[in-house]
C-alpha cells in the first residue's frame, strides 16, 4: 500500500469500524471482536506507516480545501508517528481490558461505548497526522465531542454535571483562545502548514509573538493546565477504560502533544528563545505539576489521586518543551510515550481492583496485593514509572527533561523535577506498601475475591510489561523523539 | 428572445401568478402541489441566474422593455443570485415538509391559505432581491410582509393572533419607514434606479434632506430585519406562527432584509461618505455586539424552544450585522456567507421541531424530557444544526465564525473578536441544554409514547443538515460568491 492511503486509513479504520460494531448491537461477542479487528487493523496500519517513517519518508496527503486558501491535509513527521503508535496499540489493550471491565461492572449501553471509542480513536489519528493547525483544530473539536458520550456514560446527575464542566472547559477555552490564536496566525503568516523551523519568525513583532503563544497555550484546555484543570478531575465520573485510554493517554496526549506541535512547528524553538516567550510558562508549568501533586496526596479516591497524578505529569512536558532546550523538548516527546504506558495501567489496576473488589478509595487497600498480585505488581512498575526510576519508561524520559534543563541552565526546572518526585513517591509509595506489607482491614466493604476477569489482567499486565520494555530497549522511541528535534 | 433571458421576471412572476391558483382552487392537497412544483422551479431559476451571474458578470433585465432609469430594471449580482438561491432554496426545503405539517397545525378550511400566502411571500422576498428599483422593493417588501402576516396568524395558539398584530403595527412602521427614506432622496435626485441613486447621491448629499432619508432607511430596515433593539416583533411571531411557517421565516424574511440594508444603506449610501460621517458603522458594531449577548443570553433562559431560538436569530443577526458594520471585504464577505449558512442551521434547528412538535405537541424545554432516543433521527438532526450554531469545525457555523474573526482581526478590533467568541459560548449553553433534557432526563409517560416523525419532514429537515456539512467541509464555493458579491459593495464605499 502506498504512503496516502495509509495515512488516510489510519483516520478512516475505527470510523469504518463503527459500522460493524453498531450493527452488532445485540450480539455482544461479534460486537466486541469487531473492536477488537478493528484496533488490530488500526495498530497494522500505523506501524506499516512508521515503517515507511523510520526509513525517512514524510508523507503528505491533501485531502481538500476547506476554505479558500487553507486544505485539510495530514503530513506525518516523527512526534504525530510517535503519538499514533502509541495510541493505536493502547486502544488493543484497552479494548482488552474493556471487555473485561465493562462486563464485569455490568455497564449500560455498551454499543454506544464501543462505537463513540472508536470515534473519538480516529479523532486522535487525526490530530497526531494532521499536517495543518487547521486540520489539527479540527480533529481536537471532534475529540472533545466524540468523548462527552463517554464521560457522562453514566447518565447519572454527577456525570452530567461532569459533562458539563468537561465540555465547558475544553470547547470553551479552544473556541476563545485556541481558534483566536490560529485565525490570528494565518493572517500573520498567511499559512497554517507545519513546517520545520516554524511559519512566524520574522513576520510578527516579538511583543505579538509572545502574547500568540500565551494565547495558544491557554487554547489547549486538554494540557489540564491550571486554571484550567477542573475537567479532568471531572472527567473520572466515565467508566475506568474511558480514563485510562483517554484521560491518560489519547485526549490528554493531544493535548501535550499540540503544545509541542505548536511550539516546534509553528514558532519555531529559536523564535520562542529569542524572545524568551516560554520563561513564564516554565512557571506556570512547574506551579501546576507542585499543586497538583498536594492535592493528589489529599486525595483518598484513587481514580481522583490518579487524575491529579496526570495533571501534574502533563505539566511535565509542558515544562520540558518551554525549556526549548533540544534535550528537553526531546524528553517531552519521550514523556508522552512513557507517562502513557505507566498511566495506563495505574488506571487499569483502579477498574481491576473496583471491578473485583468494588474498592475505590486508597485507604481501603491495605493487603489487597496478597489478593490481586497480578495487579498490584502492575501497580508497582506504574508508580515506578511515574516516580520515574528504574526499570521504568519514566526514568528514560525524566533523565532528558533534567538533562536539558541542565544544559539550559533552568533551575526552576530542575528544582520543579526533584521536588516533584519526592511527592509522586509520597503519594504513590504508600499504596504500594499498604497493599504488599500491611493486613486486609475488615470493614463493611470486605468479601472475598480474588483478580479481576482474566482479559482485564492481561490487559494490565502488558501495559506494565511495555513500561519495563521501554526502559530496557528504548532505541525506537529515542530515534522517534530524536528526530523531532532534528537528530537522527 | 431566449427563454433564459427572461429568467429574473419568470422568478418573480411564476410564485405571482401561482398564489391565486391556490387561492381559487381551495383544495389543499393541490395547494400543496403547486407550491412544492413552482418552488422548486424558483430554486432551478436561481440556481441557474446565479451560475450566470457567476461566469459572465451582472444581468441587467429591463421590465416591459422601458430603459432604466425610468423604467423599472431587475439587476441581478453576486449577492442578488446568492440570496435568490437561499430563499428559493429554503422555499423549497419548507415545502417538502410543508404538508404534513400544516395537516397537523392548520384547520382543513385554511390550509389552501396556508400555501398561497406562502407562494406570495416567496414572490415579495425574491422580488426584494433581484429588483434594481427601490420603489419596487418597496412594493415586494409589503407582499412579503402582508403574506407573512397571515403566516403568522395562521398560528392555533390564540396568542398567534396578538403576535401577527404586534408583527403587523411594528412592520408597517419599518415600511413606511422605508418609503419616507426613498420618498426623501427621490426628492433630491429624481429617480428611483438604486445604481442611478447611487451616481446621484453624493452630490447632494450634503442636505439635511439625504441625512434624514439615510435616517429613516437605517432605522425601518432595522426594524424589518430585527436588529437589536428593534427585534421585539420577532420572538413572539416566531413562537406562536404555525412552526412551518417560522421553519420558513426563520431562514428567508430577516436575510432578506439584511440583503435590503446591504443594497440600500451601503450600495446606495456608500458614495456619499455619510455612513462614516454619521458614524453608522461604528454604531452598528456596537448594537451588533449588544445584540449577540442578549439575543443568546436571553435564548438561554426561555422554556419555549421556538422563543429560545427566535432570540438566537436576533443574536444571528448580530453576527451578520457585525461583519457588515466593518465595511472591509473580509468582514462583508463574512456577513454575506452567514446570511447563507445562518439560513441553513436555522432552518434546519426549526424543521426538527416542527417535527418535535407534530409527535409531543409541545416545543417547551420540559416536554422532551427522554425524547433523543424517541425521535434519534430528529434530535441527531437537530444536534448537527445546534453544533453549527455554536461554530464547531466541519459545520458552516466554523466557517462564518472563521470569517467575522479574521475579519476583526484584519481590521485591528481584538477586543470585539474575542466578545464574537466569547458569545459564541452562549450558544453552547442553549443548544446544550436541550441535548440534555432530550438525551439525559427520564421519558415521562406522555414521551414514552412518541414516535419519530415522517420521513417527509426528516428528509427534508436531514437535507438541509448535509448541507451544513457539506458547506462546512467545502467552502471554497460560498467564499468565492460572498467575496465576489463583498468586493462588489466594498467598492462603491468611500473611503
Amino acid at each position: 500500500m502506498n504512503e496516502t492511503t495509509l495515512v488516510l486509513l489510519a483516520i478512516l479504520v475505527p470510523l469504518i469500524g463503527v459500522v460493524p460494531i453498531v450493527l452488532a448491537d445485540r450480539l455482544p461477542n461479534l460486537r466486541e471482536a469487531f473492536s477488537l479487528i478493528t484496533a488490530g487493523l488500526l495498530f497494522a496500519v500505523v506501524f506499516s506507516l512508521w515503517r515507511l517513517v523510520d526509513q525517512g519518508a514524510r508523507p503528505e496527503v491533501v485531502v481538500g480545501e476547506m476554505l479558500p486558501g487553507l486544505p485539510i491535509a495530514f503530513s506525518v513527521e516523527p512526534l504525530g508517528m510517535l503519538f499514533a503508535l502509541i495510541a493505536s496499540f493502547l486502544w488493543i489493550v484497552t479494548t482488552i481490558y474493556a471487555i473485561g471491565y465493562m462486563r464485569g461492572h455490568h455497564e449500560k449501553h455498551q454499543t454506544r461505548f464501543y462505537a463513540f471509542f472508536a470515534v473519538a480513536i480516529a479523532s486522535t489519528m487525526g490530530i497526531a497526522l494532521a499536517g495543518n493547525m487547521l486540520t489539527l483544530f479540527i480533529f481536537y473539536e471532534a475529540l472533545t465531542i466524540s468523548t462527552f458520550p463517554l464521560v457522562t456514560h453514566a447518565g447519572t446527575e454527577q456525570a452530567k454535571r461532569a459533562g458539563r464542566l468537561y465540555l465547558g472547559l475544553l470547547l470553551g477555552t479552544s473556541i476563545v483562545f485556541q481558534l483566536l490564536a490560529i485565525i490570528a496566525t494565518w493572517i500573520i503568516a498567511g499559512t497554517l502548514t507545519f513546517a520545520d523551523g516554524g511559519i512566524l519568525a520574522g513576520k510578527a513583532s516579538d511583543t505579538v509573538v509572545a502574547v500568540l503563544f500565551a494565547i495558544y497555550v491557554f487554547g489547549i484546555g486538554k494540557i489540564a493546565i491550571m486554571p484550567f484543570h477542573r475537567w479532568l478531575p471531572a472527567a473520572m465520573v466515565a467508566p475506568t477504560p474511558v480514563s485510562a485510554l483517554l484521560h491518560a493517554v489519547a485526549v490528554v496526549k493531544a493535548g501535550v502533544f499540540t503544545v509541542v506541535k505548536v511550539t516546534v512547528y509553528v514558532f519555531g524553538v529559536d523564535l520562542l528563545v529569542g524572545i524568551d516567550g516560554a520563561v513564564w510558562l516554565q512557571w506556570l508549568a512547574a506551579f501546576t505539576i507542585i499543586a497538583a501533586s498536594i492535592v493528589a496526596l489529599t486525595k483518598d479516591n484513587l481514580k481522583a489521586r490518579l487524575a491529579y497524578s496526570t495533571i501534574s505529569q502533563l505539566s511535565y512536558v509542558v515544562l520540558a518543551t518551554a525549556v526549548l532546550a533540544p534535550q528537553s523538548v526531546m524528553g517531552a516527546a519521550l514523556h508522552i510515550a512513557a507517562h502513557a504506558f505507566g498511566k495506563i495501567t495505574l488506571f487499569f489496576a483502579a477498574g481491576a481492583i473496583m471491578v473485583a473488589s468494588h474498592k475505590t478509595e486508597v485507604s481501603q487497600l491495605a493487603g489487597i496485593g496478597r489478593r490481586m498480585p497480578w495487579t498490584m505488581t502492575a501497580f508497582a512498575i506504574g508508580a515506578l514509572s511515574m516516580i520515574g526510576v528504574p526499570p521504568t519508561a519514566g526514568f528514560v524520559s525524566k533523565w532528558y527533561i533534567l538533562q536539558g534543563a541542565l544544559d539550559a541552565g533552568q533551575i526552576v526546572a530542575v528544582a520543579t523535577v526533584v521536588i516533584s518526585t519526592l511527592l509522586n513517591a509520597g503519594y504513590f509509595l504508600p499504596i504500594v506498601y499498604a497493599a504488599f506489607f500491611r493486613k486486609e482491614t475488615a470493614d463493611g466493604h470486605h468479601h472475598e475475591h480474588g483478580e479481576a476477569p482474566w482479559p482485564s489482567v492481561l490487559a494490565l499486565v502488558v501495559t506494565a510489561t511495555g513500561t519495563v520494555i521501554l526502559f530496557l530497549a528504548p532505541g525506537a522511541m529515542l530515534e522517534l523523539a530524536g528526530a523531532v528535534i532534528g537528530r537522527s | 428572445m431566449r427563454l433564459v433571458e427572461h429568467l429574473p421576471a419568470l422568478l418573480v412572476v411564476v410564485p405571482l401568478m401561482a398564489a391565486p391558483v391556490c387561492f381559487v382552487m381551495r383544495r389543499p392537497v393541490a395547494a400543496w402541489g403547486i407550491s412544492l412544483l413552482v418552488s422548486w422551479s424558483c430554486l432551478a431559476m436561481a440556481v441557474g441566474l446565479l451560475a450566470l451571474v457567476m461566469q459572465g458578470g451582472p444581468i441587467s433585465y429591463l421590465l416591459g422593455g422601458w430603459a432604466a432609469p425610468w423604467g423599472i430594471e431587475y439587476r441581478v449580482d453576486a449577492l442578488d443570485a446568492f440570496v435568490l438561491v437561499i430563499v428559493a432554496a429554503i422555499g423549497a426545503i419548507v415545502a417538502l415538509a410543508a404538508k404534513r405539517s400544516v395537516e397537523h397545525e392548520i384547520p382543513e378550511e385554511r390550509r389552501y391559505l396556508f400555501y398561497a400566502m406562502f407562494l406570495l411571500c416567496l414572490c415579495g422576498l425574491l422580488g426584494m432581491a433581484i429588483t434594481g428599483d427601490a420603489f419596487n422593493l418597496f412594493v415586494f417588501l409589503e407582499i412579503s410582509s402582508l403574506s407573512t402576516y397571515v403566516l403568522v396568524g395562521l398560528g392555533r395558539d390564540r396568542r398567534a393572533l396578538t403576535a401577527a398584530f404586534r408583527y403587523l403595527v411594528i412592520g408597517t412602521i419599518g415600511a413606511t419607514f422605508y418609503v419616507i427614506g426613498i420618498g426623501l432622496a427621490y426628492m433630491m435626485t429624481g429617480t428611483l434606479n438604486m445604481a442611478d441613486l447611487a451616481v446621484r447621491l453624493p452630490d447632494v448629499a450634503h442636505t439635511t434632506t439625504v441625512q434624514a432619508a439615510l435616517a429613516f432607511l437605517v432605522i425601518g430596515i432595522g426594524i424589518k430585519m430585527a436588529a437589536f433593539p428593534l427585534h421585539l416583533w420577532l420572538p413572539n411571531a416566531y413562537a406562536y406562527a404555525p412552526s412551518i411557517s417560522t421553519a420558513f421565516l426563520a431562514g428567508t424574511a430577516t436575510k432578506v432584509s439584511v440583503y435590503v440594508f446591504l443594497r440600500v444603506v451601503l450600495g446606495m449610501f456608500g458614495g456619499t461618505g455619510l455612513l462614516k460621517a454619521a458614524a453608522v458603522p461604528d454604531l452598528l458594531m456596537v448594537i451588533a455586539l449588544i445584540g449577540m449577548f442578549v439575543g443568546s443570553a436571553v435564548a438561554i433562559w426561555q422554556a419555549d424552544l421556538k422563543r429560545s431560538f427566535a432570540y438566537s436569530s436576533v443574536a444571528q443577526i448580530g453576527y451578520i450585522l457585525f461583519g457588515v458594520s466593518l465595511l472591509s471585504t473580509t468582514g462583508l464577505a463574512a456577513g454575506i456567507v452567514h446570511l447563507f449558512n445562518h439560513a441553513l442551521m436555522k432552518t434546519a434547528i426549526f424543521l426538527a421541531l416542527t417535527a418535535v412538535f407534530m409527535r409531543t405537541g409541545s416545543v417547551r424545554i420540559d416536554a422532551l424530557a427522554g425524547i433523543g432516543r424517541r425521535m434519534p433521527l430528529t434530535m441527531v438532526a437537530f444536534l448537527v444544526a445546534g453544533l453549527s450554531l455554536i461554530g464547531v469545525p466541519l459545520t458552516v457555523g466554523f466557517v462564518s465564525k472563521w470569517y467575522l474573526i479574521q475579519a476583526a482581526v484584519e481590521a485591528g478590533v481584538w477586543p470585539a473578536a474575542v466578545l464574537v467568541l466569547l458569545s459564541s459560548l452562549l450558544a453552547v449553553v442553549y443548544v446544550w441544554r436541550v441535548v440534555e433534557v432530550a438525551w439525559f432526563h427520564k421519558a415521562t409517560e406522555a414521551t414514552m409514547k412518541v414516535t419519530e416523525a415522517p420521513l417527509t419532514v426528516v428528509v427534508p429537515t436531514w437535507v438541509l443538515c448535509a448541507a451544513v456539512v457539506w458547506f462546512g467541509l467545502d467552502a471554497t464555493g460560498t467564499m468565492a460568491v460572498a467575496r465576489t458579491a463583498a468586493s462588489f459593495l466594498s467598492q462603491g464605499i468611500a473611503p
